[in-house]
């Protein structure tokens, strides 16, 4: 979880605070982090793959209705027809596969296994972006907080980073799942698995982006421009959120891209142990979870949500990787 | 040195202290907040009225919250009698709290489970760390070699794939349709190594995976840094063989930030050890808590989340000390 410190220069900054960077010998076009940025990321082939991938997934997890409804069957519709009366496996070869059911029937229930798929993309990136919301504005606040004030305010806020950083979180998030409640402020349903699952998923991610925020603070502050806000009588709020914050977006943005995946696998390991949205709501993990009673018999039920979670997280490791190279200020590409 | 140990070691009691807190908090303040009644969640779903009274009153939920606590972490070290006036159920020390569905404390379900879990976790870690330093070392020597590349392909597929689907994959390769390994079910301390070191070998590996990629990114990173450092050039001045230089000077300097990430991860070894267990069917602590959570057996889930968690923190004193070994600076300090 170590990346190489983002330090963004005067450009990041908006044109108020930009302090004129010393080596501006070569006459060049002015151009912002952003459009440097974009132009370097057009040319990172391996990124871009990833980025199209993500927003497919997205129009996916979005469109998921109209899609399912086109090409395949109601996600909790029980096609038991489909299955081998004996062994309860689905008929055919590879899982069944076939032009109605794209990606086969779920065994002993008989379920479309392409419109769980689908469906379980909502629940994947639902809660792995909120989550890294969550994350990210915890995290900024405090680690901004933390780096700008020091003192025992940092001293607090660092010490209980690296506590958190360090507790079983795994066993942590299943311990609170299992003892809030089912209906709680209002929601009732999965709405309240997914608000907790968001909520401590993003808790527990917090100190990853403080630890960054803090550290880009600590070495911002000692800057030439907030010494010039500060001299122009600017006041605490001001610099931390007129002067710092812009130029912590371009590490904040990497380390939310870069998140998200982990919070997609985190997702997929409660929904795998039982922890997460309840059945019948269709996830990826919880089809792992039941594919590990009979992947012995019918592998594919078990390669097909393997695959979408793999390739899911890949694609956001590799925009995440390819935006954090883009957003580099050092780099040279 | 001396000074150094004190103030590692307050930290560990600190981090005892914010563990015993933070799990007290989860399971008998949160549940409250959240409109759960607490004696319910701990007899399970399934108990009559007057039993769940019973347990309201041997747990002490009709005491002040501070009594609680105390009972709570005394009973640790000390056991605990939990009595309603006509009936005490002892748990002897040390009491991680007491399963009145199995009517058993839950000490008896760890102690059988630590050994696995121990043994899990123990050789995946060597495992993984062995891999990724060697991996790492070799990349940055070999910059921009086939090697160094795949090596790094490898390392963005380990971190993107989910552990629980590698162990099925791995397991349906290599135990069902190779027949190479043959893992035990129902693994116990009577078992001879050897059948222990066969049901173990894939969990090793596959925990290993998760992490062995991150670390040969993370040692390629700082052996590339130091490496470029003037000691080490001085180094080969003064005629050392290239091995010395390698593994005495660069690598032993290298080993500090490995070292601390290291212990921020044995919370997610941990986490990637409930995930294998659950996978493999290995009964230690994760199964068993992953069990609790379909059983609603809630005392052994919070049994094995403050043991995993105190476990933890001993474990970082550990880390510690091998920070001591192997940085001069710190020993001298």
């Amino acid at each position: 979880m170590t990346a190489p410190l983002h330090e963004p220069t005067a450009e990041a900054a908006p044109p108020a605070s930009a302090d004129p960077a010393g080596a501006g010998v070569k006459k060049v076009e002015g151009r912002s982090l952003k459009q440097i940025a974009w132009n370097r990321l057009k040319q990172d082939k391996v990124a871009l793959a990833g980025g199209i991938t993500v927003f497919v997934l997205v129009l996916v997890a979005v469109f998921a209705p109209l899609i399912v409804s086109l090409l395949g069957h109601p996600p909790n519709e029980f096609h038991q027809e489909k299955l081998d009366p004996l062994t309860n496996l689905p008929q055919g070869a590879f899982g069944g596969m076939s032009s109605d059911f794209l990606f086969g029937v779920e065994p002993n229930k008989g379920r479309d296994v392409f419109s769980r798929i689908v469906y379980g993309a909502r629940i994947s990136l639902l809660v792995a972006f909120l989550a890294a919301v969550v994350a990210v504005v915890l995290g900024t606040l405090f680690g901004i907080v933390a780096g700008y004030f020091g003192g025992w305010i940092d001293a607090l806020i660092s010490r209980t980073m690296d506590v958190l950083l360090s507790f079983p979180q795994l066993l942590f998030i299943i311990s609170l799942v299992s003892v809030l409640p089912d209906d709680l402020l209002g929601l009732t349903g999965s709405g309240v698995r997914i608000a907790v699952l968001v909520a401590v998923i993003g808790f527990f991610g917090w100190p990853y982006v403080g630890r960054i925020v803090r550290g880009q603070t600590l070495s911002l502050r000692e800057r030439e421009y907030i010494e010039a806000a500060r001299s122009l009588g600017g006041g605490r709020r001001h610099i931390l959120f007129r002067e710092l914050l812009p130029n912590l977006v371009a590490p904040i943005t990497v380390y939310a891209t870069l998140m998200i995946p982990t919070n997609i696998l985190t997702e997929a390991a409660l929904s795998f142990l039982g922890a997460g949205v309840r059945p019948p709501t269709a996830s990826w993990g919880g089809m792992l979870r039941d594919a590990l009673e009979t992947y012995e018999h019918d592998p594919m039920f078990m390669v097909f949500p393997g695959a979408t979670i793999f390739i899911t997280v890949l694609a956001f490791n590799l925009f995440g990787d390819g935006l954090r190279d883009a957003l580099d200020p050092k780099g040279t590409r | 040195m001396l000074a150094y140990l004190i103030r590692r070691l307050i930290a560990v009691v600190i981090m005892v202290l914010v563990v015993l807190l933070a799990t007290f908090t989860v399971f008998f303040m949160l549940p409250k907040w959240a409109g759960q009644d607490i004696a319910v969640l701990f007899a399970g779903k399934a108990s009559g009225a007057e039993q769940v009274e019973g347990i309201r009153t041997k747990l002490g939920l009709d005491q002040p919250l501070l009594v609680q606590f105390w009972d709570f972490v005394r009973a640790i070290p000390m056991g605990r009698d939990y009595a309603n006036g006509t009936d005490v159920t002892h748990c002897p020390a040390p009491c991680f709290g007491y399963s009145f569905r199995t009517e058993e404390p839950v000490w008896t379900t760890l102690k059988d489970a630590l050994p696995v879990t121990g043994a899990l976790a123990a050789g995946a870690c060597v495992l993984w760390l062995a891999a990724g330093v060697a991996t790492g070392v070799l990349s940055a020597l070999k910059r921009g070699s086939l090697w160094d590349r795949a090596a790094m392909i490898a390392a963005l597929g380990g971190v993107s794939l989910p552990i629980f689907f590698t162990g099925m994959v791995a397991m349906g390769i290599f135990v069902h349709s190779l027949g190479w390994v043959h893992i035990e079910d129902n693994l116990s301390t009577d078992d001879s190594i050897g059948v222990w070191f066969q049901t173990l070998l894939l969990p090793w590996i596959v925990l290993a995976l998760l992490n062995a990629a991150m670390y040969a990114r993370l040692t390629r990173a700082t052996m590339l840094e130091v490496l470029g450092e003037d000691y080490i050039r001085t180094a080969r001045a003064k005629g050392l063989g290239e091995r010395v230089v390698i593994t005495r000077h660069a690598l032993r300097s290298a080993m500090t930030p490995i070292l601390t990430v290291f212990g921020l991860d044995l919370g997610v070894l941990l986490g990637g050890a409930v995930l294998t267990e659950s996978t493999f069917n290995l009964p230690g602590l994760g199964l068993a808590a992953v069990q609790a959570i379909s059983s609603k057996d809630l005392p052994v889930i919070l049994g094995v989340t403050l043991f995993a968690a105190l476990a933890i923190a001993v474990a970082n004193l550990v880390v510690d000390l091998l920070y001591a070994v192997i940085d001069p600076r710190v020993r001298l300090a």
